[in-house]
């Protein structure tokens, strides 16, 4: 069991910790001060529950290995998130509707995996969901505001919605560790929770009065250590240090 | 007289006897409030000076934050954002209480990008590696909360409370930086190379953030007067200096400055000549980091723009639809 708990919480850590190393590039840069502030928050929350996972997976891991080791010394075919959280930050549009699709799904799943049969991890989601649940109804209000507001906004936030529905199904990925602790109540079955989150996202975007694209590309691999691009530039950034002067203190 | 050649927002001579009073409340320690009757001079120094501060910190999120996504560990990355979001919020309490002087963040702002108002010069230096993050906590935030304290008692009620708040968050920024360089000094070679360079890189840059030598400070004089300012610029420097020079010696890094030696005498440390036309040259704009640093705050701003007017539009139509 530990071979499949410790990849699925490689697969949670690496999805938030992925995002939340996205947001941070806004820090300084927000569209307005107050907003920046909320970036940064949420960007920081996020970083939280990754070291929590990590901590965790490292625990329980075979292999003598740190938080940081896991975070800072595995390379792209080793990380588990969905591609959705390693595309470029975009514009704040691109940003919002990121954001609201996984805080969508993370609440959800958190809410769930509260009642996980593994303690630590019900302990992890039942923080982490407080604090989702708040950038949830943060990224919802923004997908409004932006669909509802100027002309300029709306084209920018349909954009961002052509360009990344298609990323999402992936969320909803197993592979035979998964539906292994899909079958011991550890994790819920994600087919269940894509329904609902279907529901909740096809109520959001008919308020936006935006269009679902008919058809693109449907992204996968993220499970597999099968990533886009944008993830080896991501890591090059991220473990740059810890990579060229290996062994050191920070 | 003091009040000699102040006028009101008109041009035209204070009244002497509210002067006199407004003179008698701050001698007697009294807090200016925004509601409160103020010379006009007191109420445009305190717009210069705090709208200077707020754009220090938000110019000042950019050094650090060119580091957010490199930090080295988890651990240090959470801490490296929180004190640059930290700054946004010291930059956001401040505009607030500047506000209350009668001038809107939006024209504040533009002063900013406009280059008509300044900010700390020593933004205007890079952060090549990781340790200008240890070294810009330790010395920057060093020498800012030498500055910040005493205007915790500002004779502007607004001010002296959002310094309060902010003083709390600048030692937590202090004594971070001073763990990054205890960390990096007591680590590998290279890593004790790249404290020295960052304090090399940082010392008199941040010996120049009290400003210009008393003999030359125009505004300082007025400023004591009115209680805006408790302490002179050559003062403060020399209380960081003193406390900094054993610091440094605690981490076994020297400080780059040949003339530096402890006076017998006076109790304190002697220390060399400040490149003075390197202060003005960055402080007329041309540092090394001046025209990336603005450009950054512009871009923000120009992409920004869609964002402030949809969220305008929304809460206008929600409120014609209520």
């Amino acid at each position: 069991m530990n071979k499949a708990l410790e990849h699925y919480l490689l697969r949670l850590a690496d999805t938030a910790l992925t995002q939340s190393q996205r947001l941070a590039e806004w820090c300084g840069h927000g569209p307005f001060l107050e907003e920046d502030i909320a970036l940064t928050n949420v960007a920081l929350d996020l970083l939280g529950h990754a070291k929590l996972l990590y901590e965790q997976a490292a625990e329980i891991s075979d292999r003598d290995v740190s938080a940081d080791d896991l975070a800072f010394l595995r390379d792209v075919d080793a990380f588990k998130n969905p591609l959705l959280t390693e595309l470029p930050r975009g514009d704040f549009a691109y940003t919002t509707l990121k954001q609201y699709f996984l805080d969508q799904f993370n609440v959800l799943l958190y809410a769930a995996l509260k009642d996980s049969q593994y303690e630590p991890l019900a302990e992890i989601a039942t923080k982490a969901l407080k604090e989702t649940r708040y950038h949830l109804t943060r990224s919802r209000d923004w997908c409004l505001r932006l669909s509802l507001s100027t002309d300029e906004a709306k084209q920018k936030i349909q954009a961002a919605l052509d360009d990344l529905y298609f990323y999402t199904p992936e969320l909803f990925e197993t592979d035979d560790d998964l539906n292994q602790l899909i079958a011991e109540s550890i994790m819920p079955d994600l087919s269940v929770l894509k329904e609902h989150w279907q529901e909740q996202v096809d109520e959001l975007l008919n308020e936006c009065q935006l269009q679902v694209p008919k058809s693109g590309w449907v992204a996968t691999g993220g499970l597999r250590g099968e990533h886009s691009e944008h993830l080896g530039y991501m890591l090059a950034d991220m473990q740059f240090l810890q990579r060229a002067y290996p062994g050191c203190e920070w | 007289m003091y009040s000699q050649g102040l006028q009101d927002a008109k041009g035209g001579p204070e009244p002497e006897a509210l002067l006199k009073a407004f003179q008698k409340r701050i001698d007697n320690e009294e807090k200016i409030e925004p509601r409160d009757w103020m010379p006009e001079a007191y109420r445009k120094t305190l717009i210069r000076q705090m709208s200077q501060h707020a754009h220090s910190e938000i110019v000042g999120q950019l050094p650090e934050g060119n580091w957010i996504t490199r930090a080295p560990t988890l651990k240090r990355k959470m801490i490296l954002l929180a004190k640059v979001q930290d700054e946004a919020g010291h930059g956001l309490y401040i505009y607030s209480a500047t506000e209350t002087l009668g001038i809107t963040r939006e024209e504040m702002t533009r002063q900013l990008l406009s280059g008509e108002a300044k900010y700390s010069s020593i933004f205007n230096y890079p952060t090549p590696s990781w340790a200008d993050m240890g070294a810009i906590g330790w010395l920057v935030d060093g020498a800012a909360i030498m500055n910040q304290v005493p205007l915790c008692r500002a004779s502007y009620g607004p001010y002296a409370r959002s310094m309060i708040r902010i003083c709390k968050e600048e030692s937590f920024h202090q004594r971070q930086g001073y763990d990054i360089m205890t960390v990096l000094a007591r680590g590998s070679e290279a890593q004790k190379k790249m404290a020295q360079d960052a304090l090399n890189r940082t010392w008199w840059p941040a010996l120049m953030m009290f400003g210009p030598s008393d003999k030359d400070s125009k505004h300082s004089a007025q400023s004591m007067k009115w209680k805006i300012k408790r302490f002179s610029n050559d003062d403060l420097r020399q209380k960081f200096v003193d406390v900094t020079v054993p610091q440094a010696e605690h981490l076994g890094l020297t400080i780059p400055d040949e003339d530096l030696k402890w006076n017998e005498e006076t109790g304190h440390y002697d220390f060399g000549e400040i490149d003075w036309d390197e202060f003005i040259n960055v402080i007329k704009g041309n540092g090394p980091c001046n025209k990336e640093r603005l450009a950054a705050r512009q871009n923000a701003h120009d992409e920004g723009q869609w964002v402030r007017k949809a969220a305008d539009v929304y809460q206008q139509n929600q409120q014609d639809a209520a």
